[in-house]
């Protein structure tokens, strides 16, 4: 049985706060952050609820002390969260010892691209946003503002499981040894993009998301960036560090089964959470809480669903999804999510499933719908993405 | 107790001759500033109907990715992870669906070019078309997309959290990508010959594009190519800093600048960043061997991986073909290969493998 990774800092910036305490705040006072969209101008405004993060670019780049118009916003909500999570840390010389920054993102800079994609060639004054659609520019440029220096620096992109996998390397490379510290998680900005992408799919919800609930009509697309700082047991000794609690599984499987849509029994879903628990050396029943991806697509719902029953057999443990706050995040998701699954150990609380009514006709199973108080000792996160990507975190109170 | 790492296969489609069994015998020359890759006959490899709906980069990553898993012999329920690298994706798609969107005022779009342009689009399908259920991870950070992917698939050999793993690397050359670049000045303004890239004289690359496809094991075929020793990236290094790093990369391994057969440099012809490969080449090397490959391939997000495999079939073949020798210098023998990368002065690289 494997040791835990410690968790020695958060940061994050959803729909429902622009820090963790204010994440906290709204998840245990049922404060949703769905609205209709007010900072894109799309005309499917009308007919799509969004978790849109309340600040404008031009109040993040004050915050930042970012010249107007240089970042794509998906940069900005990065650098905030990936700022909180080492201050909370305790980080000042980022380059002290062998740190890392690992960052998930679908979208990068497509904010900017799809709004200057044929402006470049007249107007020079945007074209600082041209190499911005590769993914990895929006990490490189997060780690410049962090200050960190000739090390370990990637991007993972598995579509809506990207930052749950970047939590799952740094995890394996604080383990091997390759780094003393890391710093995983993710950032996705809401895009013309995104929004056009998802409607083609059909998976869009013109109202409030309702996980597991029946009638679940689709998703609603959010915006969020989420970092956490990883530790080694020697750091964490030497320094005398705070832990808030420890990566203690992981799993990645792909369902191979389409290229959109999960397997109706959650094949790839199975194994992840399999792979996690066996990596954790846990057994089912040493699952206390689950915080599903619960998209509340009418396939994700049902696949997860199944999948829970199939790896918890008739003993499915308390579960609920969070994106009913802050909307389906993309690659930030499972950073986001993360942070949650720490939130719930730290403070033994089950956050709810908002907007739940009607169990689902397949199966018994429900989420907790109302705030709960339980010792917690292991909480189970799923992603799951596009290709087939399904990834299970399992966070720990103790190492 | 780490376990070997081996390179056992190689697969490649690139703006070389690359996708049979030939090692550059017969180079493609060409003067441009762009450099399509020389398409294999996709027909052999992919149903004509499939083949129609597929980005390039699925088609050039499904011949490159069966050659190579052809190479090691290996089934594909053999293949315990896929782990892929690319800058992009899958960009044309993408570039199309933005064009799209804004064409149409966000209206009668459909979903296929936005499906494909997910950048785990050319894993996940890999895994789909071999029914490949395992670990699936897709790297997109620039010039070290690749290298992030080898030393993921390195670590779970060692640890023996897989036996085989599929690795590639994979990027697309399109029109509104080339044609942006070109206005900051990332692609050379005038044409080049291929055997004068170096010599150009001017600032920028040669765009292009490539899917390079590897199977690595922690169990050593008769087909191995090479050992995989050591990986490292960096996001920045300052040229006065490379020289140190290089030495403490090597010493790591228990090696000098000396025990080096080969190294193997990324110059891509860009007279303002050039001078990192020079610092190695008439630094601490100035007496190896020496090899660059991006004349052949042309400059993109993955283009180390067609270093890798230049540097994987020296090795194999024992032998540097004329087109990619940089120097006269000769070994007897070629036992070690370093090959360094960088583009644009950040997101440096250092590989090194062993004779298998």
């Amino acid at each position: 049985m494997g040791k835990g990774v410690a968790i020695t800092g958060m940061g994050i910036i959803s729909a429902i706060g622009n820090n963790v305490a204010e994440n906290f705040t709204s998840l245990t006072s049922n404060k949703i952050g769905i609205s209709k969209i007010s900072q894109i101008d799309t005309i499917h405004k009308d007919d799509i609820m969004v978790g849109e993060i309340g600040e404008t670019n031009t109040q993040l780049e004050q915050r930042l002390d970012i010249a107007e118009n240089q970042w794509s916003r998906t940069v900005l909500i990065g650098t905030v969260a990936a700022q909180e999570a080492l201050a909370e840390a305790g980080i000042s010389d980022i380059n002290e010892v062998r740190t890392g920054f690992i960052s998930g993102t679908t979208v990068g800079g497509m904010d900017k691209s799809e709004q200057y994609f044929y402006d470049y060639p007249e107007n020079p004054s945007v074209r600082q946003h041209i190499t911005g659609l590769h993914a990895g520019d929006s990490t490189n440029k997060i780690a410049k503002h962090l200050g960190l220096k000739e090390s370990f620096v990637t991007t993972i992109s598995t579509a809506c499981s990207s930052s749950a996998n970047t939590i799952m390397l740094g995890a394996r490379m604080i383990q091997s040894g390759q780094l003393d510290r890391v710093i995983v998680g993710g950032t996705d900005s809401l895009s013309k993009f995104t929004i056009n992408g998802f409607k083609t799919l059909m998976i869009l919800s013109d109202t409030y998301n309702t996980p597991f609930d029946n009638d679940r009509k689709g998703l609603n697309l959010g915006e969020a960036a989420a970092y956490l700082v990883l530790e080694s047991d020697a750091m964490v000794e030497k320094n005398k560090k705070n832990v808030l609690g420890y990566v203690k599984g992981y799993g990645n499987a792909n369902d191979a089964f389409h290229q959109t849509a999960s397997s109706e029994n959650g094949d790839g879903a199975v194994l992840a959470m399999e792979k996690a628990l066996q990596v954790a050396g846990m057994k089912p029943e040493d699952i206390d809480y689950i915080n599903a991806h619960g998209t509340a697509t009418p396939n994700n719902d049902l696949s997860e669903g199944r999948a829970l029953i199939r790896v918890f057999d008739k003993k499915v443990p308390h579960f609920s999804s969070t994106k009913a706050f802050t909307g389906h995040t993309l690659a930030a998701a499972g950073a986001v999510e993360a942070v949650y699954s720490v939130l719930a150990l730290q403070n033994d609380t089950i956050f709810p499933n908002l907007n739940f009514k009607t169990p689902m006709q397949e199966f018994g199973i429900c989420p907790v719908t109302e705030l709960k108080k339980k010792k917690l000792g292991t909480v189970l996160s799923n992603s799951f993405g596009f290709g087939g990507n399904c990834s299970t975190l399992i966070f720990s109170k103790e190492a | 107790m780490k376990k070997s790492v081996y390179i056992n296969s190689v697969g490649s489609v690139s703006a070389q001759k690359t996708f049979d069994d030939g090692f550059l015998e017969n180079i493609e020359q060409r003067s441009d500033t762009v450099l399509a890759v020389v398409a294999p006959n996709y027909k052999d490899y992919i149903p004509p109907a499939a083949a129609r709906r597929m980005a390039k980069g699925i088609k050039m990553s499904t011949v490159s990715a069966k050659n190579a898993m052809q190479g090691a012999g290996v089934d594909e329920n053999e293949i315990d992870a896929i782990i892929v690298g690319t800058g992009l994706g899958c960009i044309g798609d993408s570039e199309k669906f933005v064009s799209d969107i804004i064409d149409n005022n966000e209206q009668f779009l459909t979903p296929t070019r936005f499906i494909q342009s997910s950048h785990n689009t050319v894993a996940g399908q890999i895994a789909l078309g071999i029914g490949c259920k395992g670990y699936n991870f897709t790297y997109v950070h620039s010039a070290v997309s690749f290298e992030s992917a080898v030393l993921d698939a390195k670590m779970q050999l060692e640890q023996n959290e897989a036996r085989t793993i599929l690795v590639g690397g994979v990027d697309e050359l399109v029109d509104h990508h080339v044609s942006t670049h070109r206005l900051i000045g990332h692609i050379k303004e005038e044409p080049v010959d291929t055997m004068s890239v170096l010599k150009s004289g001017t600032s920028g690359a040669v765009f292009s594009e490539g899917a390079h496809f590897f199977v690595l094991s922690n169990q050593k075929r008769t087909s191995c190519y090479a050992e995989l020793m050591a990986l490292k990236t960096f996001n920045t290094l300052s040229p006065g800093q490379l020289g140190d790093n290089v030495g403490n990369f090597l010493k790591e391994q228990g090696l000098t600048e000396k025990a080096i057969d080969l190294i193997v440099l990324g110059y891509n012809g860009d007279v303002e960043f050039d001078g990192y490969y020079d610092i190695l080449a008439k630094g601490p090397f100035s007496e190896t061997p020496q090899a660059y490959f991006k004349h052949l391939s042309g400059e993109f997000d993955t283009a180390s991986g067609f270093g890798f495999w230049v540097a994987n079939k020296i090795l194999k073949h024992q032998r540097i073909p004329d087109p990619v020798k940089l120097n006269d210098l000769h070994r007897v023998t070629f036992e070690t290969v370093l090959i360094y990368n960088q583009y644009r002065g950040e997101n440096h690289s250092l590989m090194l493998l062993k004779k298998c």
